[in-house]
């Protein structure tokens, strides 16, 4: 009798695979797999696309010549080299702006804030910051700078464009400096401070180039995510339909490629269609890029 | 002999310049720190202060009706908001057990690292797709393609007056879905890292005492990672809410008010991208108020976001 029951208990202890814990089990394994196979799905199909339909189009003259106002194109659209030209500059500018302040706000953050409340309320604006939808950086910009033309009379423009921008690529710069900079092991900075350096030199010489990895991968994702922004500059750098010639023209309207896809995208004539196809190959491919500098930036070893 | 050690290890003073760009080192880094508070104050000014006349002419009206009508001038953003609020929500119920599930998917060695690598680097390269290429694709492709399943929908359950009306091009339900791939990565990057803090000792005792993988993923992992994923969906829903272009090529813009998923609408901030351009005076005004409306939204959300991070966090 004893036995019996042994006998019994050891059955149970064994692995049996039509167990209703087993069961469920393997089928939440299964939902969690189906559940990641159509997340990336999209990504799939929509890189494969944008890849096959735009870059079996892509050729010299695209890439240079201006685009044909709708309609008035007989055989061809036009190209957008334009476009391309125009997102460069006003993410230069929008660089420009964001990334000196950007670090500066960080290294405060990082190196003098003392968790006052002060700096408790500057982490909680960037917080706030990165959190507004980017169309209200656009029409605050718009009825800051191109209604009331402070910018040497000019309305919209790319340096408009470009500010409107940086409110976007801000608040990652600081984020990312912040963090990477209290990553920095104090030893060292003791150690600088303790031989007799200023802050000024120890934040220079010893805490910024040792965080400068993720400061630099904080960049390139701000800039890549600036480049593809579209709803920042619908109202501040409108669109254009001509190279720039001189400098002069940042004050004007400029191009880019993220309205062009936005603005052509809408139009009924198929050659329009299809410029935004290739705008948006050479807008992917580019983001992507940026996307992977930033990975391998962050993959390489400290010097 | 003692004045020569003095000579040796006398102390230098910093030259004055030194001290001065030091100090003015620090003020600068201060003034750029508040240059953050500035440019979020001059946002909730400019835009507070812009909307005055909507708000002062239509109050609370504004919130509840849905004219759109610049010839009477006449505004009410009821659509839009419902459009917002409605496409938000919904994009997060999708996303939400998807984002989960491939978190949990690719932070378990169901399959080798370099699969589940993969994996994780292309939900995050989604996050990088610009949402007009999204919004493009939307039109072209996506739609289309999905539209035949909308209708099967509204033939059997058309009863029903979220699916009443019959899918013929752009509306609410395609926003939604592009909604939902967009915020996808954003749920599954942040639940993945939070996951992946759970220490392993805790998974290990829960499987010594005889759990299956999925006991310890439900009863340990997740309610230890709570905090993170929570403030992961708030953000998301923060970022679908204030989602510009690929909702305003897909969603129709129609202020028609209706119950249909299937039916052209509004989200405030397509309304803002279509109306702004070529409005004026009182039309602006009623924009402006709109905005604000849209910023409050996502302010509450954010706010709410760090807040339940903060309480909900565990420690180790």
């Amino acid at each position: 009798m004893n036995n019996k029951s042994y006998e019994n208990i050891s059955s149970q202890l064994l692995f049996n695979s039509r167990g209703k814990r087993n069961i469920s089990n393997r089928l939440l394994t299964l939902v969690a797999g189906t559940f990641a196979v159509i997340s990336i799905t999209p990504l799939i199909l929509l890189i494969a696309y944008v890849l096959i339909k735009g870059g079996s189009q892509i050729n010299l003259d695209l890439l240079i010549l201006e685009p044909q106002p709708p309609g008035a194109g007989v055989n061809s659209a036009g190209g957008i080299g334009n476009a391309i030209i125009g997102t460069i500059i006003i993410t230069i500018i929008a660089s420009l702006i964001s990334i000196p302040i950007g670090i500066g706000a960080g290294v405060y953050l990082a190196e003098y804030s003392k968790n006052g409340s002060f700096s408790k309320a500057i982490r909680f604006g960037t917080n706030v910051l990165s959190g507004i939808p980017s169309i209200i950086a656009g029409i605050v910009i718009y009825a800051l700078i191109v209604v009331t033309k402070v910018i040497f009379g000019s309305t919209f423009s790319g340096i408009a464009g470009g500010m409107a921008l940086s409110i976007i690529m801000l608040p990652i710069i600081i984020k990312t400096t912040d963090e990477g900079l209290k990553l920095v092991s104090d030893d060292l900075r003791r150690g600088a401070l303790a031989i007799g350096a200023s802050m000024y030199t120890t934040i220079m010489r010893i805490t910024l180039p040792h965080a400068f990895k993720s400061i630099s991968t904080g960049i390139v994702l701000g800039v890549a995510r600036a480049s593809g922004e579209t709803a920042p500059l619908i109202f501040t750098a409108l669109f254009s339909y001509y190279h720039i010639s001189t400098f002069q023209d940042i004050f004007y309207e400029m191009s880019s490629l993220s309205v062009l896809i936005y603005n052509f995208a809408l139009e009924p004539y198929k050659e329009q269609n299809e410029l935004a196809w290739a705008a948006s190959f050479i807008l992917v491919i580019l983001v992507l890029i940026l996307n992977l500098i930033s990975r391998l930036i962050g993959n390489t070893k400290p010097s | 002999m003692k004045t020569e050690q003095k000579n040796k290890f006398s102390l230098k003073l910093r030259p004055s310049y030194e001290k001065w760009m030091d100090k003015g080192f620090k003020n600068i880094t201060t003034v750029m720190a508040a240059t953050v508070a500035a440019v979020l104050i001059t946002i909730l000014v400019v835009v507070f202060f812009e909307s005055r006349e909507a708000i002062n002419q239509y109050g609370i009206n504004f919130i509840v009706t849905s004219d759109w009508d610049p010839i009477n001038n006449k505004y009410g953003a009821f659509t839009a908001i419902y459009g917002t609020i409605v496409s938000s929500l919904a994009a997060l119920i999708i996303a939400i057990p998807l984002g989960l599930g491939t978190a949990i998917f690719i932070t378990e060695d169901f399959f080798p690292e370099k699969i589940r690598f993969v994996i994780g680097l292309m939900v995050e390269l989604l996050a990088a797709i610009p949402s007009v290429v999204l919004g493009l694709w939307a039109i072209f492709v996506m739609e289309p393609f999905i539209r035949p399943f909308f209708n099967i929908l509204h033939n059997y359950f058309g009863w029903l007056p979220l699916f009443s009306s019959e899918a013929v091009g752009p509306g609410l339900a395609p926003a939604i879905i592009i909604l939902s791939i967009m915020i996808l990565p954003i749920i599954t990057s942040i639940a993945r890292d939070s996951i992946e803090q759970v220490p392993s000792k805790l998974k290990e005792a829960a499987y010594g005492i005889g759990a299956t993988r999925w006991c310890a993923i439900i009863y340990i992992t997740i309610p230890a990672a709570i905090s993170g994923i929570t403030g992961g969906i708030l953000l998301a829903l923060g970022r679908a809410m204030g989602e510009t272009m690929a909702v305003t090529m897909i969603i129709g813009n129609s202020n028609q008010f209706s119950l249909s998923l299937f039916s052209p609408g509004y989200t405030i901030s397509s309304l803002l991208a279509n109306q702004f351009g070529e409005a004026d005076s009182i039309q602006v005004s009623s924009l402006m108020y709109a905005a604000l409306i849209l910023m409050i939204m996502t302010l509450i959300v954010n706010v709410m976001a760090q807040w339940l991070v903060k309480k909900l966090s565990l420690k180790y």
